[in-house]
């Protein structure tokens, strides 16, 4: 902003007339150890306190059978995965507000956090940032061998340098806001499926 | 004095608790309760202390190097593309947020929770400019549907009842007031929102932390809307305090373990979202805000409270703000936070807020950074002393007592005389007793015929 | 008077010792028994006790309002009255931590740095220092709710806080759990401040009583017949409003309870 140009320079300047003299050291952060956590169930049992649900849907022909039962209305089923094709290709949206009809979107999770719950969703895997939280309902499809333990092992894993959105997204969309009642379905998706899937090597439907 | 700009949180938190035998125990009951949830998050994670440790080091690490810092996010974020720009105050940022809009064309925008364009006063400035703000977390929608600030940074619509909600919807967009069921009355804010998301020009938010060595920042929420506003939009923009930084990718481990933990008793918020730049096809700005943060920065007792990530678990642990309701503190910032915040901008008219406190220690206590809270508290008793502000009662009673308490001659010639002896305690304790403030909910303690001294001398010497 | 012989069953402090008796100036004037409970109690212990007869006040109620001005002459006097004592005990958890944590803005003489470092609260004294393992002449047939004060657990750590993490201990439940008869009954919120705050229960009047009148009706839920505190300014707070709407509670301090009396 021209007008306010200088305004970085008296900020960074006031600083350095006040930073404390005591120069404090990054401490380290440890890995704090879990020995035998069970991933899967923890990871379960977390996304379920969310409001989320998951799936042992074991073939591609089960996933889309549990698609079917969970979201038997579905108009608009937008896709992101080369499993299921859906009735809308995300690769083919040109623009985010294409995608406020969806009543389904469907994105393959990098890997899931046991901790909480969370699954770790980036631009790459959602091609359209916003088909994560305008999608009426969510299904994620997770490789059950890519769940880490706490925290400290997702950020270790993820690359925030090479994508410009990632989210650790843990169960649906939630509120407390009116006299702390829970309810889902907020803004974002009313819904979050995990279909657990390892992901196929056959080329991609459609 | 002219006190007609003071804040009295006193008087207010007594009208809030007055109002009905509803809104206070209701308020009490949900903190405590998220309180409690919090307790049982943090006793399940064993490495709770240590990461309170760990994080309020990392924080002082990165306050302490904060130039650096800065000027190494401004460059990663840059190179990214996303625009950076700096305001030394509030009027600079909003006027930088209003020349971005401007510049774009944008008549309508959508934001989501920000406790720093609160504390700039964006929206009403934007909206005496032209342009439709419309907030788009619920908490925040009802509290601008209702002319009211948030009165909770992270819950501002936690002291409405779901009557006075369905009453405010009612009126300001036509629902049925005696449907109530907070179901039904989130589904009427996502339905109400959705098409502004899609007609909004541009998606404003705050930022959680920002990733100095990717020149990332993140925004946590539970309701997606934060996301919504930053994917659907062609231009994102988002208001960082300077305070907000972390020096490294994996420091947000330790953070967001803490943060959800400490607010709401969940291990996360459902949405944990990083920017990087802005999206394909979007345009990203951000602005750094310093507003009196730098200044604060150089303020030995009190440069700490910049550690600050807004969970709220000093709120919800705090006896006297469960009782007031944050808006008798009449400030962006409430509850113990608030009372070491606040006076930082104006130091008379915050002036009675650190003496809306028992302190009792609980904040420091839950503090997931380990601010010093209660101890800031009471050093800010002490700048108000200094100044002047201390309230009359106080005063006056004070430079009696504290002669009298510095010679023991005077003191037991008081008690002597003073029968009983409880004609002496207002000095010390009562303070005035026409107003007797003690007196309007409480019995006085029972007269004694002998004090421990007499019995003392006459028993032991 | 007991004799020595009743106590043998704590850590010894040499006779030489000197122990000066810190008697806040409420409970002087308001609450006798609980400084005769307290002299008589370390008496029993076998333990040199004096009790300054110059004593006022600590200043926390200045102090704790910021106003250092006026609460630099008692703290003065105190530092005056007790140098010569090698342990101050007071009966009392917030005047203690004043002492200890408080008298920081008064010059930092060795007399001064010597009583914030040897002037302890009651129960601490009792649990950390003597490490009372009895109190054979003890004896409370009731049910007990405990009310340790926020300044003697996040000032001076004689309970876990609830907000912190690790292995719960609450030092006064220790003691009194060594009383015949003496039952103790938990309670919802065992460290919510009870809302005194010294002088926040004049200033802040409405929140203070809505505070007060909510922890008096916990302990009555949980069926307490007795509130027991090492802070009888918390008590006399809690009691004022318990009489007040007619609950059925009684409020002592520990030292009542810990010495047998006088009640």
């Amino acid at each position: 902003m021209s007008t306010f140009k200088f305004s970085r320079e008296v900020i960074l300047g006031t600083i350095r007339a006040n930073v404390p003299k005591q120069q404090v050291e990054h401490p380290q952060i440890p890995v704090f150890q879990h020995p035998d956590r069970p991933l899967k169930s923890e990871f379960e049992r977390r996304l379920q306190q969310a409001g989320g649900a998951s799936h042992d849907v074991g073939t591609m022909a089960g996933a889309e059978s549990k698609l079917m039962t969970l979201h038997p209305g579905a108009k608009v089923i937008c896709s992101a995965v080369p499993e299921i094709a859906g009735t809308r290709r995300v690769e083919k949206v040109r623009d985010p507000h294409e995608l406020a009809d969806v009543d389904v979107g469907i994105v393959r999770a990098r890997f899931g956090v046991a901790e909480t719950g969370a699954i770790w969703l980036t631009q790459e895997d959602l091609v359209v940032d916003a088909l994560a939280v305008l999608s009426q309902h969510l299904i994620v499809l997770l490789d059950p061998d890519q769940i880490v333990g706490d925290m400290h092992d997702a950020y270790r894993r993820v690359r925030l340098d090479e994508t410009s959105y990632g989210c650790f997204m843990m169960g649906p969309s939630a509120t407390a806001d009116v006299e702390a009642t829970l309810v889902h379905g907020a803004q974002g998706a009313r819904s979050l499926n995990i279909f657990f899937l390892p992901p196929h090597s056959a080329p991609p439907a459609n | 004095m002219d006190n007609a700009n003071q804040v009295d949180p006193a008087k207010s938190a007594e009208l809030f608790i007055l109002h009905d035998q509803v809104h206070e125990p209701m308020h009490d009951r949900f903190l405590w309760a998220t309180m409690q949830r919090r307790d049982a998050e943090a006793a399940a994670i064993p490495e709770w202390e240590e990461l309170r440790e760990i994080a309020s080091k990392i924080k002082e690490h990165t306050l302490t190097h904060l130039d650096h810092y800065l000027e190494a996010f401004e460059a990663n974020a840059t190179k990214r593309g996303a625009h950076v720009h700096w305001a030394l105050d509030a009027a600079e940022h909003n006027e930088i947020v209003f020349s971005i809009l401007k510049d774009h064309g944008v008549e309508e925008m959508i934001k989501s929770k920000s406790m720093l364009q609160e504390e700039c006063q964006m929206t009403p400035f934007l909206q005496s400019r032209g342009i439709k703000v419309i907030e788009s977390d619920l908490g925040e929608r009802i509290q601008q549907l209702d002319g009211q600030p948030p009165s909770h940074i992270v819950f501002p619509a936690i002291h409405k009842t779901r009557k006075d909600v369905a009453e405010l919807f009612a009126r300001s967009v036509g629902t049925d007031p005696n449907n109530d069921d907070p179901h039904f009355l989130t589904e009427v804010m996502r339905n109400n929102a959705r098409p502004r998301f899609l007609a909004a020009g541009a998606g404003m938010t705050g930022g959680n932390f920002a990733v100095a060595e990717t020149g990332t920042f993140m925004v946590c929420t539970n309701e997606g809307n934060a996301d919504i506003g930053a994917s659907v939009p062609p231009l994102h923009i988002a208001s960082i305090g300077i305070e907000k930084l972390v020096p490294r990718v994996e420091d947000l481990g330790v953070f967001l373990r803490l943060l959800s933990r400490s607010a709401e008793g969940t291990p996360l918020t459902q949405y944990s979202s990083h920017f990087t730049g802005p999206r394909k096809g979007g345009e990203l700005h951000i602005v750094l805000v310093d507003n009196g943060r730098s200044r604060r920065l150089g303020m030995p007792d009190f440069w700490h409270s910049l550690k600050c990530i807004r969970c709220g678990a000093c709120m919800n642990t705090c006896p006297v703000y469960r009782r007031s309701g944050g808006l008798a503190y009449g400030a962006t910032y409430s509850g113990p936070i608030g009372v070491i915040l606040d006076p930082t901008f104006d130091e008379f008219k915050y002036s009675e807020l650190p003496f809306h406190s028992t302190l009792c220690g609980s904040c420091t206590d839950v503090c997931p950074v380990k601010i010093d809270i209660s101890d800031q508290i009471f050093k800010w008793r002490r700048v108000m002393a200094k100044k002047g502000y201390l309230p009359l009662a106080k005063r006056l009673s004070f430079a009696v007592s504290g002669h009298v308490l510095g010679h023991p001659e005077e003191y037991h010639a008081m008690e002597k005389v003073a029968e009983p002896a409880i004609d002496y305690a207002p000095h010390f304790l009562l303070y005035n007793r026409s107003l007797n403030p003690w007196g309007r909910d409480r019995e006085l303690p029972q007269i004694v015929k002998q004090t421990f001294r007499e019995w003392y001398l006459a028993n032991r010497s | 008077m007991t004799t020595q012989s009743e106590a043998t069953n704590h850590k010894t402090i040499s006779k030489d010792m000197r122990i000066g008796l810190f008697i806040p100036c409420y409970i002087d004037m308001m609450f006798p028994e609980v400084g005769i409970a307290t002299l008589q109690l370390l008496e029993r212990l076998g333990l040199n006790v004096s009790y300054p007869l110059n004593q006022t006040c600590c200043g926390q109620p200045m102090s704790n309002s910021g106003d250092e001005v006026n609460s630099a002459p008692a703290e003065h006097l105190f530092v005056e009255n007790f140098k010569e004592y090698d342990f101050i005990i007071g009966p009392a958890g917030s005047c203690v931590k004043q002492v200890r944590c408080h008298f920081d803005t008064i010059d930092q003489t060795d007399e001064v740095k010597h009583i914030r470092q040897h002037t302890y609260e009651l129960v601490e004294f009792l649990h950390d220092i003597l490490q009372v393992d009895s109190f054979p002449w003890a004896e409370f047939q009731h049910s007990v709710a405990i009310h340790n004060s926020c300044s003697s657990i996040r000032g001076l750590g004689i309970a876990k806080p609830s907000e912190i993490m690790g292995v719960p201990f609450d030092k006064t439940a220790n003691l009194l759990s060594k009383v015949k008869g003496l039952v103790l009954v938990p309670v919802d919120r065992p460290d919510d401040c009870c809302g005194f705050g010294g002088t926040f229960c004049v200033t802040d009047e409405a929140v203070s009583a809505r505070m007060g009148l909510e922890k008096a009706h916990d302990h009555l839920r949980h069926g307490a017949e007795y509130v027991v505190s090492p802070d009888m300014s918390c008590l006399m707070h809690q009691q004022g409003i318990a009489r007040r709407v007619g609950l059925n509670l009684k409020y002592i301090h520990v030292a009542q309870v810990l010495n047998d009396g006088p009640f």
